[in-house]
């Protein structure tokens, strides 16, 4: 049996609307105390809650390692603007920062800008890759040198270490550089859910951690090899992609454990797999599936945070734990660091190499 | 019978980027660090200030082609470092400077919804607006806004804002929103309910005929550069006086100059370190580079230590990008050399001479008594505080100054109120749902 790579673990923190920050703060360092990876926040435009990025902003500062990652979407935004914010999030989190990619596929939402109307999902991912891709140009627009304060000749930066990024796509151009520095992560970790075809694709050419949603252990290695095949086919090292597993939980309440399955389709949750049972029963799927090596880790998505969360931690990852599956600390600091993700080098550095 | 004097306000700006902070100081730390800004609106807060205030860069500034090197370069983006200020804080108001013309108003109002969600009531926010098609080559609109059309797009974006924060009912129930207009189409649901605040405070800067009438309509406070005394209550009765014919109070908007403080243990030391500040600003490339501002030509041969150049600006001249070009470089020239000739002032003095902003420059006890009269004498409401030094330059004066301030009466002892609009003594709005 080949070594096991090590196992990762994210949580959702979204649910029902709530605009109260103790109650992300607490969910977020409950992850924390967990050891996990990172929590993710969910966002639109026109389903009720606050804005995710500011929520994890807010955050940051009341936690210490736990990576944050809150859904951004690139349908209805500037990417000049969201590059901006996410790299912000990274400083003020010290290099915790990820975002998900998504899009805005609804009329509904697109009435709320009054600027075009919905267009294919399609057509959207790409326009979603175009803002991935820009957004890892800008963060790259600095190098990391670039801030000199060289009093001697009254420079504050190294105007040669500052790069426009000239982007032109197919819907929209920007000019750059940056505004923002660097990043601390360099670039911040990219999240695609990755299940669906028109996604799939961005996902696998932009992407640095990529979701899927599968009911078996077979099904999510089929998606995670093809996502690999597309990855080399644009050049990628595949070492620099983590692919996990998204399901959705429900592990009931203590007196009563559902009967312990996975579901395909959404009974409750509206989004692909749906599990339901005990922490125990969790922790032995997530043992059996890494050890088939399927996926790099799991995104877990509890049906009711407060609760379920809870019994994640102090459940299944306890469970985990203890059978030296998964890490009781975090050794590094950094989002990419917790992933086993390298810190980019900058192109822009790179191609000022002498030959 | 004496009455209360007045009270002032007091804020804090953090540019950023600027060409006042003086990066070379051994006491100057970094612009981007989350600890830098903590240490600011911790102090902010320590003082009792009204709010801190952070301004926004949509595109590197620009010179004769190449990326402007000598001032402060760089900064976070507002809106996401005031969410994490909302964690480290708990009273100060947290504002930040974001553009109507490269922004969409659902958007904006939703984060800035969220931002006062997340601080109990304390967020601000700067309206601006941008003309340059140098700046829209960052955005997808793009190009070139009519300098006109740059206030209706404002007015009708902080409208519609507004809409979309009285589209929940005070008790929690959202309501269809629509609004139908010439910059803007937005139909739905808003999806953060009425803030603690009901909205946002709305801070206005710019002293253009357009924006003193936008600021009279619309603002909550405006933010200034009218530090001198008789430009000052100019500016205040102008402003004020516009207020009645849009049905409000004169109390309804605060005017809050932008200035700053060099403090010293005696006057004359207070005089000495802020000519040393001067010369830091004004280093010699520096002085070079306001005088390319106004001329409008590469006059990089020039000796910053040597006279003025005898051409005139070139007043159709785009050689400088991304920062504000002088709006008369002919008569700038021409009062510049008067200057330095009255005065036999090399370029570099001369500029350091004839750009000075507004400052208090003196004992704590000066400055302290400069402050209160300028606010008794009805030039201002308070100050927004523009410290020259990154993260320590307000300590001196919340050590120092604010004591004074609140022995002479004029200043709180401690927040009555949790949101940003009681700090200002700003009547809560009415829901016009």
């Amino acid at each position: 049996m080949p070594p096991l790579r090590p196992l990762h673990l994210a949580a959702e923190i979204g649910g029902p609307p709530r605009y109260d920050p103790a109650h992300y703060t607490g969910l977020a360092r409950l992850a924390e105390h967990g050891a996990l990876d990172f929590v993710t926040l969910g966002d639109s435009f026109a389903r009720p809650g606050p804005d995710a990025l500011a929520v994890l902003s807010r955050v940051a500062p009341a936690t210490r390692r736990i990576g944050l990652v809150p859904t951004v979407t690139t349908t209805h935004t500037e990417p000049f603007h969201v590059s901006s914010a996410v790299a912000t999030l990274d400083w003020v989190s010290r290099g915790r920062a990820g975002w998900s990619v998504d899009v805005s596929t609804t009329g509904a939402e697109a009435r709320l800008f009054g600027r075009r109307p919905a267009a294919p999902a399609a057509d959207l991912w790409r326009e979603a890759g175009e803002a991935a891709d820009v957004g890892a140009r800008l963060w790259d627009s600095w190098e990391d040198d670039a801030e000199i304060r060289d009093a001697a000749t009254g420079r504050f930066v190294d105007r040669d270490k500052l790069h426009h990024v000239d982007f032109e796509g197919a819907a929209f151009s920007v000019r750059g550089p940056a505004i923002v520095p660097r990043p601390p992560q360099g670039r911040p970790v990219t999240v695609v859910d990755g299940t669906a075809d028109p996604a799939r694709e961005t996902a696998a050419r932009h992407a640095d951690v990529v979701l899927v949603r599968a009911t078996t252990p077979e099904r999510t290695a089929e998606i995670r090899d093809d996502v690999h095949r597309r990855a080399a086919a644009h050049g990628r090292d595949l070492g620099t992609l983590r692919v996990l597993a998204a399901l959705t939980v429900d592990l009931g309440d203590a007196e009563s454990p559902p009967e312990p399955g996975l579901e395909s389709g959404p009974p409750l949750a509206g989004h692909g797999t749906y599990y339901r049972g005990g922490p125990v029963d969790l922790a032995d799927l997530i043992t059996q599936w890494h050890r088939a090596g399927a996926v790099d880790g799991f995104h877990l998505t509890p049906i009711t945070p407060e609760r379920d969360l809870e019994r994640i931690v102090n459940g299944t990852v306890a469970l985990l734990q203890h059978r030296s599956l998964f890490r009781t600390f975090y050794p590094g600091g950094t989002l990419r660091e917790h992933l086993g993700l390298a810190r980019p080098a900058n192109r822009y550095a790179l191609q000022g190499e002498p030959a | 019978m004496t009455t209360a004097p007045k009270q002032l306000h007091l804020a804090a700006h953090f540019p950023g980027v600027n060409n006042t902070t003086v990066w070379a100081d051994p006491r100057s730390r970094s612009q981007i660090e989350f600890s830098s800004f903590e240490h600011l609106a911790r102090t902010a807060e320590r003082g009792l200030f009204d709010f801190f205030f952070l301004a926004e860069g949509l595109r590197l500034r620009e010179h004769n082609g190449r990326i402007h090197d000598l001032d402060v370069v760089g900064r976070p983006e507002s809106l996401t470092v005031l969410a994490a200020l909302a964690a480290v804080t708990d009273r100060l108001g947290l504002a930040a400077t974001v553009n109507a013309t490269f922004n969409e108003p659902y958007e904006l109002a939703r984060r800035l919804a969220t931002l006062d969600h997340l601080s109990a009531g304390r967020a601000g926010w700067n309206v601006v607006t941008s003309s340059d098609a140098f700046t829209g080559e960052n955005f997808r609109r793009g190009g070139y806004l009519d300098r006109a059309d740059r206030y209706t797009r404002a007015a009708e974006f902080v409208a519609t804002a507004r809409g979309l924060w009285d589209s929940w009912t005070p008790d929690g129930t959202p309501r269809p929103f629509a609004h139908h207009g010439p910059h803007f189409s937005v139909e739905g649901e808003f999806t953060v309910p009425r803030s603690p605040q009901g909205h946002p405070v709305v801070i206005q800067a710019g002293d253009s005929p357009e924006g003193r009438e936008f600021a009279a309509s619309t603002a909550d406070v405006v933010f200034t550069r009218h530090g001198t005394l008789d430009a000052g209550r100019a500016f205040y009765a102008d402003v004020k006086g516009r207020l009645a014919a849009y049905g409000r109070e004169p109390d309804d908007l605060k005017i809050m100059p932008g200035v700053g403080v060099v403090l010293g243990d005696t006057d004359a030391e207070a005089q000495e370190r802020a000519a040393g500040i001067r010369r830091q600003q004004v280093s010699p490339q520096n002085a070079i580079l306001a005088l390319e501002q106004v001329w409008g030509r590469d006059l990089s041969s020039y000796d910053p230590e040597g006279p003025l150049p005898e051409s005139d600006p070139d007043p159709a001249s785009a050689l400088v990008q991304g920062r504000v070009r002088v709006a008369d470089p002919l008569a700038v020239a021409a009062r510049w050399r008067e200057l330095s000739r009255q005065k036999g002032l090399s370029i570099r003095q001369t500029v350091i001479e004839a750009t000075g902003r507004q400052s208090f420059v003196g004992s704590p006890s000066t400055v302290a008594a400069e402050l209160a009269g300028y606010v008794a004498a009805g030039a201002a409401d308070g100050f927004v505080l523009v410290p020259h030094l990154t993260p320590g330059g307000l300590d001196d004066f919340v050590d120092l100054v604010v004591p004074l301030l609140q022995e002479r009466g004029v200043f709180r002892t401690a927040y009555t109120g949790s949101t940003l609009r009681s700090h200002l003594g700003l009547a809560e709005p009415v829901w016009k749902g």
